[in-house]
């Protein structure tokens, strides 16, 4: 069980609106994932969830219950921090079993728990260790296993994997996948990489500047964004933004292709243009194009492509894949 | 130092400035204690030479222990230092907490009202301060010691220990709270262990004032019972004869507990001074 309603929630710091105005509906067993750039409220919204910050406005619930003015321990919530917070003069072990003691769990049951706890986390070898006696991927995982012992109605990861390296980024990605699968709890997870968002998200919430841009799923606002902040924030490299003057469209603003929808010809094509900058990932290439009609373009080519800076090429976009946005950034359909 | 860093005339160099310095800050310590183990007479006569068997003299000592309640004021002293330190340390570190962690209107005048008594000197309002302590019949008791010494400390504690908290990680606390902890736990259990050398640092700079202080002791508790340490030393001096050997053998005897609080604190303090810089 554990379904989370947002009601027109809002925060200030002063003068300053960092959330405007949210609504958001979360069913029970949703791996949900607050998505957006750094200073866009993503983190607040986590935080006020979890009760560690007011409300300025606006109500909270979990399973239907008012918990806007409930303390972070009565919530039924479960926190993984960035920083991991875990308590440096506490064993692994006491760690784990912290939060259920204060609520006076019985010991039989505690021990249980953190035994299933670390079988699943395969932290058992570390339990009497303290923290400054385990690696960061280790230490993340006692964060997530001090989650999973107090079995709560929501699971709120803040950051979870800002603080480790790309290869453990990549394994503790799919362990909390894993988790998910494995415990069908709601989570809700918050990150600023939308590789983390579309890989781990059942439902993405992409927020900008305090405000929720679109919910969907993760291929929904790959293939339909409802404005350009979507369509530019989701993919990588970065969609195409064209002006549409310069194309001669007089209904939309800005036209926009993503690399890989755009196709390149060295005999002819739509746009013409000089290769900037060429850079070979093995399974696939991006080029930089300098184009005459369309400006600086970037196209992503499956597999290996020689082009040689100083070259011309042809650059031709898929029309079924081109998106039109109005003078207010919303996609034309 | 790695060797690519450091080259031999540097190193002498330095060593050298440090062992100058060193000998120029022990040097009235030495002489003080040299000159407590000697005869009057060659005291005035070779105030430099260390003790030889015929001047070892053991007669400062004898008196201090013999004249006056020495291990009174020690025990008076004792008390006074670590009663004050532990307030400091607690108020200090709850108000540096409440600055630090919490918003409030106010927050940031209320931190400079603390900070303030770092600029004014406590012993300005001597005359008010025993006014109070007349009215309030606390003259002659080591409570009156306690509680001037403890408004003296705060205000650098205050200072020291909120910049030291706002480090602590907040996802810590907030780790806390999301286990049930309460706010005094939070603070206790998870704070405090990780601003010690903080505390070390401030525990130094609090105490050694206090134990050397004569002003408050002389003005508040100059009565035999509440005498502390250096107002006891005083008994020696008088206005045309001083007892040397006294004066320097209580004055040595007064560096010694000083001396180990010190020392218990020094592992601690070296971190606290240098954990802001390298990180």
């Amino acid at each position: 069980m554990g379904s989370l309603t947002i009601d027109n929630v809002k925060k200030s710091f002063g003068k300053v609106d960092v959330l405007k105005g949210i609504d958001l509906e979360v069913k029970d067993g949703e791996f949900v994932v607050f998505v957006g750039p750094s200073g866009c409220g993503k983190s607040t919204l986590l935080r006020i969830v979890a009760g560690l910050e007011d409300t300025t406005s606006g109500r909270v619930m979990i399973d239907g219950a008012d918990v806007t003015v409930t303390p972070p321990a009565n919530r039924g919530i479960a926190m993984v921090f960035q920083t991991y917070a875990l308590y440096p003069h506490l064993t692994v072990r006491a760690n784990m079993s912290l939060g259920l003691k204060q609520i006076g769990t019985p010991a039989q049951e505690i021990e249980k728990r953190v035994a299933a706890a670390s079988a699943m986390l395969s932290l058992e070898p570390y339990l009497e260790r303290r923290p400054a006696e385990l690696s960061g991927g280790q230490r993340q995982r006692v964060a997530i296993g001090r989650a999973v012992v107090r079995e709560p109605k929501l699971f709120l990861f803040d950051e979870p994997l800002s603080n480790l390296d790309a290869a453990l980024r990549v394994n503790t990605r799919l362990e909390i996948a894993q988790l998910h699968r494995r415990l069908k709890a709601t989570m809700i997870y918050v990150t600023h990489d939308q590789v983390e968002a579309m890989t781990l998200a059942d439902k993405i919430v992409v927020l900008n500047a305090g405000r929720i841009e679109q919910v969907g799923a993760p291929m929904d606002l790959y293939n339909k964004p409802a404005n350009e902040f979507v369509a530019g924030f989701i993919g990588s490299p970065k969609m195409n933004f064209i002006d549409a003057a310069k194309l001669g469209e007089a209904q939309a603003k800005t036209v926009g292709v993503r690399p890989e929808h755009l196709t390149v010809d060295t005999a002819s094509g739509a746009w013409k243009g000089t290769v900037v900058h060429a850079e070979h990932l093995g399974a696939d290439t991006n080029l930089y194009v300098d184009t005459e009609m369309a400006g600086l373009l970037t196209v992503r080519i499956f597999g290996v492509y020689d082009a040689e800076p100083g070259s011309t090429l042809y650059v031709t976009p898929d029309p079924a894949r081109t998106y039109r946005f109005d003078a207010d950034g919303r996609r034309l359909a | 130092m790695s060797r690519a860093t450091s080259s031999l005339p540097r190193t002498i160099g330095a060593h050298a400035a440090l062992i100058a310095y060193t000998a120029i800050a022990l040097f009235p310590v030495v002489v003080i204690v040299i000159n407590s183990f000697k005869s009057r007479n060659a005291i005035f006569r070779t105030p430099l030479s260390p003790p030889t068997p015929e001047t070892f003299d053991l007669i400062g000592y004898t008196t201090v222990l013999n004249q006056g309640d020495f291990f009174l004021y020690f025990q008076n002293s004792l008390i006074v230092t670590v009663a004050s330190l532990f307030f400091v340390l607690l108020f200090g570190a709850m108000a540096a907490f409440a600055l630090s962690e919490y918003r409030f209107r106010g927050n940031t005048m209320m931190g400079l009202y603390l900070a303030l008594g770092i600029m004014i000197p406590i012993r300005l309002g001597t005359v008010a301060i025993l006014q109070l302590m007349v009215a309030s019949g606390l003259v002659n008791t080591l409570t009156a010691l306690v509680l001037v010494y403890t408004a003296q400390g705060l205000p650098l504690a205050v200072f020291i220990l909120s910049e030291f908290m706002k480090q602590v990680s907040g996802d810590l606390k907030n780790a806390g709270r999301i286990d049930g902890l309460s706010e005094y736990r939070i603070f206790f259990r998870l704070v405090l262990p990780l601003v010690r050398p903080a505390m070390a640092t401030v525990a130094v700079f609090t105490m050694i004032p206090i134990w050397n202080d004569l002003w408050f002791p002389l003005i508040l508790a100059p009565s035999e019972a509440t005498k502390t340490i250096t107002l006891g030393a005083q008994l020696f001096i008088g206005q045309y004869v001083t007892n040397w050997n006294a004066v320097l053998a209580a004055l040595s005897l007064a560096i010694l507990p000083v001396l180990v609080l010190y020392l218990i604190f020094s592992r601690q303090l070296i971190r606290g001074i240098t954990s802001g810089a390298v990180k």
